[in-house]
């Protein structure tokens, strides 16, 4: 039994799975090109966009790297660390609404006078 | 109750590994944070530019957006000729898994030739870093010359962590019967990473830039 156990590592997961998110991937994939062409509000893209790559990044993360099948205490200590983080990164980004306010955005100045 | 207390003291009271994974796999998944967290600033930093300025949409069709999905999935098959490396390696078939990763590396190249070709398009059209081409500067009065600094900042920072990337399993590849199963699986673990980045990278800086049709 354990000459077997060391002669073949645990991988869990069929070619069938991983080539089944593979196809979820190029689909999503697709989608979002698609989206690139019917004119929607740019609001609506990103969200739209960054749902649909939230859900690749989860299925990547989850199957192909394998973090689905790994221990509670490896996937507590790896992805809310990093949400947290990203999400305080997100903290800053209402100033550039202010600074677009900034902008002058009026007629023309006159020319300059001679 | 004591049970519960037993496993707990054996899995923290040291001598095991409490993930239940190798030292070098629990390194990588640091540094896969820490390197994810360089992206999401770089990422963030043109998010914060793009909403603060007049920015132009200038990849049309034909070449940026189908080069830039072909190039998508040629990133996506090898991640997955990648795990088909990590299950071969994990059977002990280690001259498939060779087989696999020169596969997931040449895809790996095929991905920076493709972008090159992406860029020079661009720099043919006059994109420079700090400067637009003067067509782009008519049809978008007003837009930031940044558009080009984040365009190849991001997309080179991530063309560089592909290209060290095809380094590091061409190095696995030739020292796979040395290696330990695990290894091969953390170069996978740094190579799927890659891929996720541009899972980002392609939707906000090309599709959020498309050319207006008309």
């Amino acid at each position: 039994m354990s000459a077997h156990a060391d002669a073949e590592e645990h991988f869990a997961g069929s070619n069938r799975l991983f080539i089944s998110v593979w196809v979820w991937l190029l689909l999503l994939t697709g989608f979002e090109v698609f989206l690139g062409y019917i004119r929607l509000p740019v609001i609506y893209m990103l969200v739209i966009l960054m749902g649909a790559s939230i859900i690749k990044a989860a299925l990547i993360v989850a199957y192909f790297m394998h973090l689905r099948f790994e221990r509670l205490n490896l996937v507590l200590t790896i992805v809310p660390a990093l949400v947290i983080c990203i999400c305080l990164l997100l903290v800053f980004f209402p100033d550039s609404f202010r600074a677009k306010d900034l902008r002058y955005s009026g007629p023309p100045p006159p020319a300059a006078e001679k | 109750m004591a049970t519960e207390a037993q496993a707990l003291a054996g899995d923290w009271g040291g001598g095991v590994h409490p993930y239940r994974v190798g030292h070098r796999k629990l390194g990588m998944w640091l540094f896969i944070m820490s390197d994810s967290l360089t992206f999401s600033a770089l990422l963030m930093g043109y998010a914060y530019l793009r909403a603060s300025n007049v920015w132009p949409e200038p990849f049309k069709f034909y070449p940026s957006i189908v080069f830039s999905s072909v190039m998508t999935l040629v990133l996506l098959s090898s991640s997955l000729t990648m795990v088909m490396a990590v299950s071969a390696s994990a059977r002990r078939d280690k001259s498939r898994a060779r087989l696999w990763i020169i596969a997931t590396a040449l895809l790996g190249l095929t991905f920076i030739i493709l972008h090159s070709i992406e860029w020079n398009h661009l720099i043919s059209e006059g994109l420079r870093p700090f400067q637009l081409p003067q067509e782009w500067v008519e049809k978008w009065p007003g837009s930031t010359p940044l558009f080009g600094a984040t365009f190849f900042g991001i997309t080179g920072m991530h063309m560089f962590h592909v290209f060290t990337g095809c380094i590091y399993l061409f190095v696995v590849a030739a020292r796979v019967n040395k290696l330990k199963h695990e290894d091969v699986e953390i170069s996978g673990l740094y190579w799927h990473f890659v891929d996720l980045v541009w899972m980002f990278v392609f939707p906000m800086i090309y599709l959020l830039s498309v050319y207006p049709r008309k």
